[in-house]
């Protein structure tokens, strides 16, 4: 267990679930949140800059090869789903994918390794899977909603997208109902995105922390739980990922 | 579960990142299209060397064509003298042949007259007898005729 006190399971477990925090109110900041989750994703994004300005052509070899798969794996899901022009659809599903990917990979790391090396350098508590926190999920899907409404706007113009809103699906004589209808479907776009990830993983890094607690029985369990965790780790970046193609393309594509 | 302003922090990672993407993306678009014109250049060059080597081995070919039309035609040219020196040979051969039969069959009819004119000659002879005159003339009347 983590430390040499003694501790309760119930404040083992909120220990573990406890995030790095430095501010007051609103303005609290988890930096272990934020740092894990800017250093995985400046090593993956700056290492497949990297690799793009050397790509070479002909057949490529060694981690190029694994960014052009997954890449070409993005990209093809993107092209089956989004027809529309925007050049940002492509990046913001790969950076979706990876990022995310990256960041449930955390998961994977034994629940103990982490507080117990930065307990020892003096850091009380991490909470290393920055998908567990919500204020990134959030920070994800609310930016995803930005940028679908921004597409709305750029699409089909202001008057093409209030026509949207307030026709679709009743037609003009149900203008409110129709309103309703869309501020909530749109509501619960980000609303779901997020909690959907958020709520995978902090149940699986739960589970992960609950199976800690079994002391040596941990052992034959954490095994299988990781590696069927490695399914919901690609899932959940998936889903997150396509999800937000498929808004992209919704908000691309008119439907009056 | 405390909404606070790491979810700023974590928004703006989040566009920092796409940003990044999107750069490595344009890149790699890049990076792709100058591979597709390098391939295209080499392909080029491939059909050059292609058409270089179809050329070469046409004209080899001619070559070779007219070199065998020409042996073929010396050749035809070489048959036909020979041919042409047998025919003339066997003509001469033939001539020759019908000349001397016409010199056998003159010579025979001569040898035949000869003897009738021995025969002639002495029954004249014997009819005049001591002529010496008379049998000179004969004699050189009968050299007349040979």
């Amino acid at each position: 267990m983590a430390s040499g006190e003694a501790l309760t399971t119930s404040a083992y477990i909120s220990h573990h679930l406890t995030n790095l925090k430095v501010g007051h109110g609103f303005w609290t900041v988890h930096l272990d949140t934020l740092l894990v989750s800017g250093i995985l994703g400046l090593i993956v994004f700056l290492g497949m800059a990297i690799l793009a300005s050397k790509a070479t052509s002909g057949v490529p070899a060694g981690w190029q090869n694994l960014v052009e798969m997954v890449l070409s794996f993005v990209d093809q899901q993107v092209k089956d789903t989004y027809h529309g022009k925007s050049a940002l659809v492509t990046p913001l599903a790969i950076t979706i994918f990876i990022w995310v990917f990256a960041m449930n990979a955390m998961d994977l790391i034994p629940v103990d390794f982490l507080p117990l090396g930065l307990g020892a350098a003096g850091v009380h508590y991490f909470k290393a899977v920055p998908t567990t926190d919500p204020n990134l999920t959030f920070g994800m899907s609310l930016t995803v909603f930005v940028i679908m409404i921004a597409m709305n706007f750029k699409v089909k113009g202001a008057n093409g997208f209030m026509h949207e809103v307030f026709t679709v699906p009743f037609g003009a004589k149900l203008a409110p109902v129709n309103l309703l209808f869309r501020v909530i479907e749109d509501i619960a776009k980000p609303i779901s995105l997020s909690l959907r990830l958020f709520g995978n993983m902090y149940a699986g890094e739960m589970v992960f922390i609950l199976i800690a607690l079994l002391g040596v029985w941990q052992l034959p369990l954490a095994l299988p739980w990781a590696l069927f965790h490695i399914l919901i780790i690609t899932l959940q970046a998936f889903v997150f990922m396509m999800l937000t193609i498929v808004y992209m393309s919704m908000a691309s594509e008119s439907h009056g | 579960m405390d909404i606070n302003a790491t979810l700023i922090g974590q928004a703006i990672w989040f566009g920092v990142f796409i940003w990044i993407t999107m750069k490595a993306d344009r890149q790699k678009l890049i990076a792709d299209g100058l591979a597709a014109g390098e391939r295209g250049k080499h392909e080029l060059e491939l059909a050059g060397k292609r058409s270089a080597d179809a050329m070469r081995e046409a004209k080899e070919k001619a070559a070779e064509v007219i070199s065998g039309a020409d042996k073929r035609g010396a050749q035809l040219i070489e048959e036909a003298k020979l041919a042409a020196k047998v025919e003339a040979d066997k003509v001469v051969a033939a001539a020759k042949a019908e000349i001397d039969q016409e010199v056998e069959r003159a010579r025979a009819a001569l040898r035949e007259r000869v003897a009738e004119l021995a025969v002639a000659g002495a029954e004249r002879i014997l009819k005049r007898e001591v002529d010496a005159k008379a049998h000179a003339e004969m004699l050189a009347a009968l050299k007349q005729e040979l």
